[in-house]
């Protein structure tokens, strides 16, 4: 046992450093959360600031260190989110390219057991994300002390705890779908779509409640979209109590909560935080108990590959 | 016998990849595997390994039977793919720790074994460098040292020298003949090189999942390839003289060819017709000739 959690260990340590070492796939993993910092940065900020304006009664006004903290904390929360699943798809390239190339052969060979072989993808995923998250959110907090810090410590404890589900969801997510990937061209099609896609599906680039009633409803049936709310609740929670004592009506701190995501309504039901939290842990359970499957299938040698025809495994490529 | 194969069947749907094959590896013999692409090698040699299950049969590897102790046989082989399978972006160092860990090899136990390897192997001024950034040899080196990291006693080699230089070829195999001379390591050989089967100890040649000839080489030459006179200089002589008697005769460019039972036929045929002997050879059939007569096929061109 303590000799499988060192090959464990050692596994880790490879995958962790076959994905830094891999510059293109880091770069590829940091593009949304590029896209999101360049937009906000050129115009997204001044729209949130317009908004959070538009939501106040005429003739109230809070301190501007609020405003632009408030701007910073929802980028931040966006950020935290879309990351927990664009950087897990692209940190789990590794195992797909051991696939494809045939590391995974080399390993197979060796008396490592084939569960501690697939285990340590996820576990190697799981800190390569965390450490990025964590990154991202030092730097967010260093930006945010410079505007304005208005989050408190529970808060930012729980932003913590929200940050590590995101990433067990997004890790888990991953680690499922990239198990039936095998070729190079499935590859780049699902870390471009991630890419493109996931910022808008988890209402990470804009917010959920400026999509379509329908699409919104939609939206409010998909995990991730819980995900991104609960950083949005403890990202924004201190500057909103700093509303509040200025002054603001709590028919528009409503406001703000329904137009930024804090709060999400589906089919015109408002879900709590303790629900949300539900949701998401709950999709952590089903995901973790179709991970357990797929890597006792794969163990066993079983093909799960979906999208290409069962083709016998080559130890070698035609000369 | 370090390798025991009985009655092995792997199928895959429709397709019989390997058709109840049976055969040993004696320890400390080159063994060459030899058969064209999809004949049903590298299955054989990934159920040896454990990468893939077998429908039925038995297979023995060093001793232990893979259906009940396949990890512990595991630590017995060790493997040098086709195509390079090490993390390329990774240096070489970095390359063994990792792979030497799988086999619970760490720490001191790893250095002095590293130690070893880079004398073996000359592995001193690659092992920092990146693999990506390594020469097609030095590679393979790394690729051999890999499969030696835990002392294995059977080595496969799985076209170890194919898109090699012929310099680089001459220097694997230089470090292979090292190894077996002086560690009495038993190597598994698949290769498209005849020049290399022909060195080995024992050949089993493989078509459509079954075995269709095995032997020592020199017993396959002689079994299955025919020696021939090459005549150069009087080639209309040469071939009005051998249709006069009846033998069928090949002719290219700048040479006849014969076929010839034994060397005796050429004394025969030189008392008869001395003139024709002007400049010729004799030739041995060699392991292309016994690998095309056997399946029918050439291997160079497949």
């Amino acid at each position: 046992m303590l000799l499988e959690s060192r090959k464990l260990l050692s596994l880790v340590g490879r995958n962790t450093k076959s994905y830094f070492k891999d510059k293109m796939l880091f770069f590829t993993s940091m593009l949304t959360p590029l896209i999101l910092l360049v937009l906000f940065f050129t115009f997204l900020r001044n729209i949130y600031l317009d908004s959070f304006r538009g939501a106040f009664p005429d003739g109230f006004s809070v301190d501007d260190r609020i405003l632009n903290g408030i701007a910073g904390a929802w980028l931040l929360s966006s950020v935290l989110s879309v990351s927990s699943v664009t950087v897990a798809f692209c940190a789990n390239m590794v195992m797909v390219d051991d696939k494809i190339h045939g590391a995974i052969n080399d390993f197979k060979v060796t008396p490592a057991k084939p569960t501690t072989i697939y285990l340590s993808y996820f576990v190697s995923n799981f800190f390569v994300v965390l450490l990025v998250m964590l990154s991202v959110l030092l730097l967010g907090s260093i930006y945010l002390a410079i505007v304005g810090w208005y989050i408190t410590v529970s808060d930012f404890f729980m932003i913590l705890l929200d940050v590590i589900i995101n990433i067990i969801f997004g890790s888990l997510l991953a680690s499922i779908v990239l198990s039936f990937v095998s070729t190079q061209g499935m590859q780049s099609a699902i870390a471009t779509l991630i890419s493109a896609l996931y910022g808008f599906i988890s209402g990470s680039y804009m917010p959920i409640s400026s999509f379509s009633k329908g699409l919104a409803n939609f939206l409010g049936l998909l995990p991730g979209t819980y995900g991104t709310s609960i950083l949005r609740n403890h990202c924004m929670n201190g500057y909103l109590q700093a509303m509040i004592d200025a002054g603001i009506p709590s028919e528009s701190i409503k406001g703000i909560r329904d137009g930024f995501d804090a709060n999400i309504n589906v089919f015109d039901n408002s879900v709590s935080l303790g629900a949300m939290y539900g949701i998401l842990l709950g999709t952590c359970l089903v995901l973790l108990i179709i991970y357990v499957i797929v890597v006792i299938l794969q163990s066993k040698n079983i093909n799960i590959n979906l999208f290409k025809k069962i083709k016998k495994p080559i130890l070698k490529k035609k000369a | 016998m370090i390798v025991q194969i009985e009655n092995l069947h792997k199928s895959f749907k429709d397709v019989k990849a390997v058709d109840d094959i049976s055969f040993n590896v004696k320890e400390g013999e080159l063994f060459a595997f030899l058969g064209v692409n999809g004949a049903g090698k590298s299955t054989t040699i990934n159920i040896i390994s454990g990468i893939l299950s077998k429908d039925s049969g038995k297979v023995v590897v060093c001793g232990e039977d893979i259906d009940k102790n396949l990890s512990k046989m595991k630590n017995s082989i060790g493997i040098v793919f086709q195509n390079s399978v090490l993390d390329k972006k990774l240096n070489a160092y970095d390359n063994l720790k990792f792979r030497a860990s799988l086999y619970g090899i760490f720490g001191k136990e790893f250095n002095s074994r590293l130690k070893e390897l880079t004398e073996l192997l000359d592995l001193r001024d690659i092992l920092k460098r990146p693999l990506n950034k390594l020469s097609g040899g030095q590679k393979r080196r790394i690729d051999i040292a890999r499969a030696l990291i835990h002392n294995p006693k059977l080595l496969i080699l799985d076209e170890p020298t194919t898109g090699l230089d012929p310099k680089t070829r001459i220097t694997v195999w230089k470090v292979i003949d090292t190894l077996r001379k002086e560690q009495g390591l038993t190597v598994f050989l698949t290769t498209h090189y005849m020049e290399e089967a022909s060195d080995s100890d024992y050949v089993v040649i493989i078509d459509s999942g079954k075995i269709v000839a095995e032997g020592i080489p020199h017993e396959l030459k002689n079994k299955f390839a025919k020696d021939y006179i090459k005549f150069y200089n009087k080639m209309a002589e040469a071939e009005e003289y051998f249709l006069s008697i009846g033998k069928s005769i090949k002719k290219e460019r700048d040479f006849v060819q014969v076929e010839i039972e034994s060397t005796e036929e050429v004394h025969k045929y030189f008392a008869e017709n001395p003139s024709i002997f002007d400049d010729f050879e004799v030739l041995k059939g060699n392991m292309d000739d016994v690998f095309l007569n056997v399946t029918g096929k050439n291997l160079k061109e497949v």
